[in-house]
């Protein structure tokens, strides 16, 4: 009780100095975890994958399709639950910057496969009727504040034309790690149109969505599909619904790269704020500590005093930094909207944050502790004058 | 006739100083005895080496040569901890700035080195307020050493000397940061605590009225320590001006 009341005076002697200090701390814990949350983010989807989906592709590219008659042969195949396909639409909504992540699918089956998107049993009787109906996540629906009923058009890019789409379900996640900023529709009523003016391109989907029987079969499912379509015209990779995710993820590495790199920065430049700070204290106390260790005090006590500030220090800024980084991360995701889907601060982001402040509170107090526990004690009481 | 065997012996002591290349020697085989109960003054110029030597027997500097017994023991033995040890159960130090810790009170301040026994709370509090008040500031327990006068910080250091009822004080310069007054206020209190409660004091002055307090002077001059005689003469010089 008497060291810890020491402690805490001791720590606001210099009410500006450790105010500023365990600022700083707060600013680059709260920095840390945002940044630490934008990669989370961006993995997001790796995580929620499902193990039993599987997604079939053009071996030759992403962009390259697939012939829709492939999926009667999939199905076929043994271990395969469950089919269905989707096509990356690349609407854009009134203006490039609203972008969304928009698919054309087969949406009855899409809705069996992915059961954490979440419609209520009428508006998904809806969707499934009108061929010219779409869901929209909940977060992409309050971010244009779209409801039911609404018409919806989006300009093709590489579809070409305007297309109107009518609301007839806000789709919630299962889990808040679902994307809810997803625009889903049927493909079919696109199909139509390009057998009309682009026969060439009709008939053609971008993946396929394969449900397993088992995980396990992973592997020998995607063998099964790819040699099927060996020798067809366009051959096919298959893999599971993680990996695919991770192809994507993996373009963006050296982003993912650069935001680790910058949050390790930002632990350095605390550590040399807060060793600067308790540096800068314990010289001045210098001749305290001497007169502690003639009163008989030694150097783990001392050591202790020393330590128990840079921690009290870098614990309490770091606190503050994660309490402040829930309201931050709540305006970051205002701004950014849809772009980042799933934005939320883990647990884990938190343990780490206050991990760092006591590594940090360590490391920092390292030289002044070895400098107020060597330092002769006639050496310290000559600095009193 | 009762012999009582002197509390400190301080043998053949020796103590120099590098400066850069220079050795700069500032004790030189230094040799006397304090009885128990003394009240001693060092006298002497500006170093002259009188802190040096008070450190030392303090068990906070140690000699080059020679050997300081306490009590018995040669300190001069001993380990930094077993010296750290020591000292926090057999003395008491008061400086020149009182060094009191600024972010406690007068009584926290006290507690200190009582932090280092096996005292209950309870106990410490008691013992701390025997001491301020054996030293008269009983009601200025929470004050902080900002809010005490240079004689009452001073007070408080002594308190705090005392508490732990070493086996010896040693004082440097108590009177040597304060005002003619509270420096005799200061010195009465020294000199009470000698004559009623028989500790042995050891005090650092080149103040003459305060080392008039004392029973016995030693006069230390460039590291060497002068027989009677001239302290006598050296002494009454100073008393003159
Ligand atoms: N740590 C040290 N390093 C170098 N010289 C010192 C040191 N401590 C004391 N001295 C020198 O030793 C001499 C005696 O010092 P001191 O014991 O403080 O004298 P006094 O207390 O009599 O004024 C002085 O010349 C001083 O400069
Ligand atoms: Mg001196």
């Amino acid at each position: 009780m008497f060291l810890l009341k020491l402690l805490i005076r001791n720590a606001l002697r210099h009410k500006l100095r450790t105010f500023l200090t365990v600022l700083s701390v707060a600013v680059a814990v709260l920095a840390y975890c945002l940044l630490q949350t934008v990669i989370d983010a961006w993995y997001s989807g790796v995580r929620i994958s499902s193990s039993t989906r599987l997604i079939t592709r053009n071996a030759g590219s992403l962009i390259l399709p697939l012939p829709m008659s492939y999926r009667e042969k999939i199905r076929q195949v043994d271990g395969v639950k469950n089919v269905s396909f989707g096509v990356f639409f690349g609407g854009v909504y009134i203006d490039e910057k609203n972008f969304f992540p928009n698919f054309g699918g087969e949406v009855k089956t899409f809705l069996e496969i992915y059961p954490e998107y979440v419609l209520t049993p009428e508006d998904k009787e809806e969707f499934l009727k009108d061929k010219r109906s779409a869901i929209a996540g909940q977060k992409l629906a309050n971010q244009f504040s779209w409801k039911k009923g609404d018409k919806i058009i989006l300009k093709g890019t590489i579809y070409p034309g305007q297309w109107e789409f009518v609301i007839k379900g806000i789709y919630k996640g299962r889990d808040r790690n679902v994307d809810e900023t997803r625009f889903f529709f049927h493909w079919d009523y696109i199909n139509e149109q390009l057998k009309k003016m682009q026969s060439t391109r009709a008939d053609h989907i971008g993946f396929y969505i394969v449900e397993i029987t088992a995980p396990e079969l992973a592997a020998v499912v995607s063998e099964r599909i790819d040699s099927m379509f060996k020798n067809s015209i366009a051959q096919t990779h298959t893999e599971t619904e993680k990996a695919f995710q991770l192809g994507f993820v993996s373009m963006s590495d050296s982003i993912i790269m650069a935001l680790s790199a910058v949050s390790y920065i930002v632990i350095m430049i605390i550590l040399a704020v807060v060793a600067n700070t308790i540096n800068m204290s314990t010289r001045e106390r210098i001749g305290e500590y001497a007169v502690f260790k003639t009163l008989g005090f030694g150097g783990l006590k001392i050591g202790g005093l020393i330590l128990g500030e840079s921690l009290i220090i870098t614990t309490v800024g770091s606190m503050l930094g994660i309490v402040l980084s829930f309201p931050a991360a709540e305006a970051f995701k205002e701004k950014v909207g849809t772009t980042i889907p799933v934005f939320y601060i883990t647990g884990n982001t938190i343990l780490e944050g206050l991990f760092i402040s006591v590594i940090v509170g360590l490391l920092a107090s390292i030289i002044p502790i070895y400098r107020g526990v060597r330092t002769p004690i006639v050496e310290g009481l000559r600095r009193i004058v | 006739m009762e012999v009582t065997p002197p509390i400190v012996e301080i043998i053949d002591i020796s103590k120099s100083y590098r400066r850069g290349s220079q050795v700069v020697p500032v004790l030189k085989n230094i040799t006397f005895f304090i009885p128990q109960g003394e009240f001693i003054a060092l006298m002497g110029p500006s170093g002259s080496g009188k802190t040096t030597l008070l450190n030392i027997i303090a068990g906070i500097d140690r000699p080059d040569n020679g050997t300081i017994k306490v009590a018995g023991l040669d300190i001069t033995a001993l380990s930094e901890s077993e010296l750290a040890d020591w000292r926090a159960e057999h003395v008491g130090f008061v400086f020149q700035f009182y060094n009191l810790i600024p972010v406690l009170n007068a009584l926290e301040n006290v507690e200190l080195p009582l932090l280092l026994t096996g005292l209950s709370k309870k106990q410490r509090r008691e013992h701390c307020e025997v001491a301020l008040r054996v030293v008269g500031l009983a009601d200025r327990m929470d004050h902080y050493p900002g809010e005490l006068s240079g004689g009452q910080q001073q007070r408080v250091a002594i308190a705090r000397a005392i508490v732990t009822d070493p086996t010896i004080i040693v004082a440097d310069e108590p009177t040597g940061d304060l005002d003619r007054k509270s420096a005799e206020e200061i010195m009465e209190l020294l000199e009470r605590l000698n004559l009623e409660s028989g500790k042995t004091i050891i005090m650092v002055t080149h103040d003459p009225r305060a080392a008039k307090k004392a029973r016995t002077i030693k006069y230390l001059d460039k590291g060497v320590l002068n027989n009677d005689v001239l302290i006598e003469a050296a002494y009454k010089e100073c008393l003159k001006t």
